[in-house]
């Protein structure tokens, strides 16, 4: 059972106090997009042994949705973050790297 | 056959006998007795039958690795089935019961399978469903049925209780053998906190039995010093009787805690889970004698050799009289000497060429019989050993010299419990020397910090000597306490003399060179009777993978979870194969460790307790004005309100009849209620809804599709304008937290920068729906605001006084009927609905249920979430096109029904049906076509979504899905039964009661 850091309350969330919400940094595509945007939107998701970025939400306590960055193998945390931004911040990059040289994560390094 | 001796026993105290009984047979034990021991003092060899051929089984061991004896414990609302005798703890009036025996334990049927043992080889089960069908029907399966199974389940409920603990600590320490004891006291005194649990009544493990020397005093005193040491520290806890149950992710542990099963005490709850959360978990888990592979080694009277030792100090039982000690390595030497001290007669037959160890050379100077590269070639005897057939270890067997016994001791070398290490991850390394897996350090389980937050100390990680076990033991608790934080130093080590030994020798067939028929009756797996040629037999037919092995032969798969057997299998496959052992590697180790009790995962979650139970206001008045209750979500809901005299049938009927003709009350506070308010709430709501809800007029109401991104209708309900940037959207009862929160994702996720809020505020309302003709006059009965039809249209929504109660009206129906949902404040709520009770009675006003509101809306053709919707259906197939903003771009759930699959003519869509003789369709019923699909499958063209009767029309009603349904009006399809038989309906509109809309719209 995991614990992750929520960003927004501080709190050491033990997983019962969690939702998870898939994979983190989707872009969005609507009306208009291809079907092959769409499809790879929609469906189509990372599945890495090792680092991998994913959305969680503290739904028993603040309610806020996060990221994590983790290791699926080792299950090491490298950091949480905010939900309301593109892609990693530099220093939860940076904290990877220093454990996991050389990680690649969609077309994030 | 065992006894109990005249003197000793460290556990036992003669002066409180306890009676006990075992398959109805009164007996007699100590104070101090495990069951297992208390059945042998009195003779009891024969505790059980085998699970595949019913062979007569004895006890083996003396904890929880004891795979045979298995009982039936106690009866009614305290039965229980697969107790091991050997972890249950007597006392008085204890009830034990034999298990997997037909029809007793002494003669039983089963055995007959024993005989036919070549037709039940490994893979036994697979292989049978290659044979025909009626083999299968006739022969074997009332054969299975008979025989599978140990124990039985518990026919009553449960009268005991359980709870569960929550614990954070620094520092787990598993096991209080003397390396739980030396690690909990090293962390403890560095400052940590620490919880150190130990599954048996007793401190101290192996050591006293062992005759360990610890800082120069036997172990049994050094022990009980540390224990009172450890007790005298406020940063540590100590709990016996309390098993680690398994080890989770980032440092979460579960234990089993067994308060009263040794003294029976309903007062308190008799079991209890702790789910602990540590910085740090220290296994210091013992080790595990395994038995050696011998023709008969299954045969009661033939145990552990640690066993024998056990019973024999601990409980002043001898197994047997003439003992025949089996061993490859120094350590079974020890159950010689102790067998030897108390009286007994003992040989030892030592599988190495030589045995001139420190052990060795004792046993010898007391004048014990050593036979070095001596092996059994069998053990003899009807239901119990009688001779032991002794040969060279290295040959195949031949020629062998009886020994006259009735206990054969079996030391086949030790295995680590590395169960805890594993169970999340740690992974192991082979010890050549020593023949089996241990903990590698490199590989451990890792925390959220990346490094390893499990430590293995003492045997448990390969250090089976006295001296290094402390050392290791002292070294982890050390390490564990300052990497969970704490800055304080631990003191001195414990010390004890060296002990030197000769190294072991593997032996995984005895003799090594067994022929087919020796093999075939050494057993590996005895709680699920699987020999050593079954898994030759399973390498051969080619599993190579060892999960394959285990689960084609069943090795290791019953409820002791191959304690004994793992290793011993692990080296018949790796032989066969011909591989090394580490390369055939192991299998997967799962929590638990030992099994432990539903009751105590279930905790205080049961009845009342399991979940919360959500109620209205009005619940009180429901529930005693013959509520039917009906549980949606969390709420409970009247069903129907069912008179006295009266079926909930004619209660249903009653409801909607007294509705559709002067008036009915519903309480619709269940239904959700969400609050999206900001500067860009009109935005938001037209992304959230399939409508356009930002032009909706301020005071009006219109109802509102809600899809997923992948364009499936996920909820529905009626959304009012309050003011200008602040909509109420209404959503099912079921779909308030879901949408909320569906909400709050996209809000929080994906449009973070818009202004809006969402607030829940279900619970802050109570609503009732006032429906029927006389609803309007009874409103205008109670007083206040104006519900004309001219003040307040159908479909618009006013805030103003209802009698006494401040209120929002919203003039919408979901019955077709004239109709106000009232909102009052949730504290208000009770008296509004006696009120209006009282105001309607001349009305005749009739609360009705959910049946009641499920049948009037399906008279109107209105569809319900999870009736005409199952997350399949887009809103197109339902005929809510008019519900479809097109001049929106985009909306949650647009681009999808784009796709070429949502955009298919032929998707089966809304219409209603008619059987042919007014009959109600069955629900879930399919509509059949011509021929048959590529599975043999009848073809089928639609389906029933919703099915009643109607009192309103006297016939059933129906509403079905079916293929390019709106373009067959009038047309008769077959509907199936489960009888096979079919019935006739006619396509026709949804709607079949009042099609106009006249009557709510008055
Ligand atoms: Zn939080």
């Amino acid at each position: 059972m995991l614990i992750l850091k929520c960003p927004y309350c501080g709190v050491a969330c033990d997983e019962t106090e969690l939702h998870a919400g898939g994979e983190a940094h989707l872009t969005r595509h609507g009306p208009g997009s291809s079907d092959a945007d769409f499809e790879e939107y929609l469906f189509m998701r990372e599945n890495p042994r090792g680092v991998h970025f994913e959305r969680w939400r503290h739904v028993y306590g603040c309610g806020k949705w996060f990221h994590a960055a983790r290791d699926t193998a080792t299950l090491e945390v490298f950091g949480t973050y905010s939900a309301q931004v593109a892609e990693p911040p530099k220093d939860v990059r940076a904290a990877i790297t220093a454990k996991v040289p050389g990680w690649r994560w969609r077309d994030l390094s | 056959m065992s006894f109990r001796l005249d003197t000793g026993g460290r556990f036992i105290d003669r002066s409180k006998p306890r009676s006990f009984t075992f398959n109805g047979k009164a007996m007699r034990g100590f104070e101090g007795d495990t069951l297992a021991s208390a059945l042998l003092g009195q003779g009891q060899m024969l505790v059980g039958r085998s699970f595949k051929y019913h062979r007569p089984r004895g006890i083996v061991a003396s904890g929880s690795e004891e795979p045979n004896a298995l009982m039936n414990l106690g009866r009614d609302k305290t039965f229980e089935p697969n107790a091991r005798a050997t972890t249950t703890e007597l006392f008085d009036g204890l009830e034990a019961e034999s298990q997997n025996h037909w029809p007793s334990l002494e003669f039983d049927i089963g055995e007959l399978n024993a005989k036919l043992s070549r037709f039940l080889p490994a893979g036994f089960y697979y292989k049978m469903f290659l044979w025909p069908r009626s083999f299968w029907k006739h022969v074997y399966e009332p054969i299975i049925r008979k025989s599978a199974g140990l124990g039985r389940a518990p026919r009553h409920r449960d009268a005991d209780h359980y709870e569960h603990f929550n614990a954070t600590v620094d520092v787990l320490v598993v096991g209080g053998g003397i390396a739980g004891l030396q690690a909990a006291k090293a962390a403890g005194e560095a400052g940590a906190e620490v919880l150190l649990i130990e599954q048996g009544a007793h401190w101290g493990g192996r050591a006293p039995v062992d005759g360990a020397v610890i800082d120069g005093v036997p172990a049994a005193e050094w022990v009980e010093a540390t224990v009172a040491a450890l007790g005298a520290m406020p940063n540590v806890a100590i709990r016996a009787r309390t098993m680690g149950a398994g080890v989770y992710d980032h440092g979460y542990a579960l234990a089993y805690e067994r308060l009263t099963d040794h003294a029976p005490d309903p007062s308190l709850p008799r079991h209890r889970l702790w789910r602990i959360r540590a910085g740090r978990i220290v296994t210091a888990t013992g080790a595990i004698e395994r038995p050696l592979s011998f023709a008969g080694n299954d045969l009661p009277g033939v145990m552990l050799a640690s066993a024998v030792r056990d019973y024999v100090t601990n409980y002043a039982v001898a197994p047997g009289k003439c003992v025949v000690v089996v061993t490859n390595n120094d350590d079974g030497y020890r159950t010689a000497l102790t067998v030897q001290e108390a009286g007994l007669e003992v040989v030892v037959l030592d599988a190495r060429s030589e045995a001139n160890g420190p052990l060795a050379e004792q046993a010898r100077a007391a004048g014990i019989t050593v036979r070095v590269g001596r092996g059994i070639e069998s053990v003899k005897g009807k239901g119990k050993v009688e001779k032991v057939w002794v040969c060279d270890q290295t040959r195949d067997g031949s020629n062998p010299d009886p020994i006259k016994a009735d206990c054969v001791a079996m030391a086949g070398g030790w295995s680590p419990v590395v169960h805890l290490w594993s169970h999340c991850g740690g992974k192991l390394s082979w010890q050549e020397d020593g023949a089996f897996f241990r903990p590698d350090p490199e590989r451990a389980p890792n925390g959220a910090d990346g490094a390893a937050f499990v430590l293995a100390a003492g045997a448990a990680n390969g250090e089976l000597e006295t001296a290094a076990v402390l050392t290791d033991a002292y070294v982890a608790g050390a390490r564990a306490a300052a990497e969970a934080g704490a800055t304080g130093t631990a003191g001195a080590a414990a010390t004890a003399d060296v002990e030197l030994s000769e190294p072991m020798l593997p032996v995984w067939n005895m003799p090594e060179r067994a022929s087919y028929a020796l093999r075939s009756k050494a057993w590996l797996d005895y709680q699920n009777d699987v020999k050593v040629t079954d898994v030759e037999l399973a390498a051969r037919e080619g599993f190579e993978s060892v999960e394959h092995t285990k689960r084609y032969t069943t090795l290791g798969m019953a409820t002791d979870q191959g304690k004994l057997s793992n290793i011993n299998g692990l080296a018949v496959l790796a032989g066969a194969l011909d591989q090394e052992i580490p390369k055939v590697g192991t299998t997967t180790f799962r929590p638990p460790y030992h099994p432990i009790s539903m009751g105590a995962i279930a905790g205080e979650a049961r009845g009342a307790l399991f979940q919360p139970v959500r109620q209205t206001p009005m619940y009180d008045w429901h529930d005693a004005n013959g509520a039917h209750w009906e549980p949606v979500g969390h709420w409970r809901r009247p069903y129907a309100y069912v008179k006295p005299g009266e079926d909930v049938h004619a209660a249903v009927k009653r409801e909607v009849l007294a509705t559709r003709n002067s008036l009915g009350l519903l309480d619709a506070s269940t239904l959700g209620k969400l609050v999206v308010k900001g500067p860009d709430a009109g935005k938001f709501m037209d992304m959230m809804y399939t409508n356009m809800m930002s032009t909706l007029p301020v005071g009006k109401c219109r109802y509102g599709l809600m899809c997923s991104e992948n364009g499936f209708l996920s909820d529905d309900g009626v959304v009012a304008r309050m003011d200008d940037d602040t909509w109420l959207c209404h959503t099912t009862t079921g779909g308030a937290d879901r949408i909320h929160a569906h909400m709050e994702e996209w809000l929080q996720t994906e449009w973070w920068d818009w202004k809006v809020y969402v607030a829940n505020v279900t619970e802050q309302y109570a609503q009732v729906a006032v429906v029927g003709p006389n609803a309007r006059k009874v409103l205008e009965k109670l007083g206040g605001m104006d519900v004309s039809k001219e003040a307040l249209p159908f479909m618009q929504w006013a805030e103003g006084a209802i009698g006494q109660f401040s209120a929002r009206v919203f003039r919408i129906s979901f019955s077709g009927e004239l109709s106000y949902e009232i909102a009052v404040p949730a504290s208000q709520g009770r008296a509004f609905w006696d009120a209006l009770l009282e105001a309607g009675s001349e009305f005749g006003v009739t609360p009705y249920g959910t049946e009641a509101l499920h049948i009037m809306r399906a008279e109107k053709g209105f569809i319900m979430i999870g009736d005409e919707t199952d997350g399949t259906v887009i809103p197109q197939d339902l005929g809510l096109n008019w519900a479809i903003s097109k001049k929106k771009e985009d909306f949650l759930g647009k681009r999808a029904q784009e796709r070429d699959h949502m955009t298919d003519p032929l998707r089966w869509k809304l219409v209603g049906l008619e059987t042919l003789d007014g009959s109600v369709l069955p629900d879930g019923s399919y509509a059949v076509g011509e021929g048959v699909n590529d599975n043999g499958q009848r073809v089928v063209q639609g389906r029933v979504t919703s099915t009643y009767f109607s009192p309103t029309l006297e016939r059933g009603i129906a509403m079905g899905l079916v293929e390019l349904g709106p373009d067959r009006m009038g047309e008769v399809i077959a509907f199936n039964r489960v009888d096979g038989t079919f019935v006739q309906a006619k396509i026709v509109d949804p709607v079949v009661f009042d099609p106009e809309g006249e009557k709510q719209n008055v």
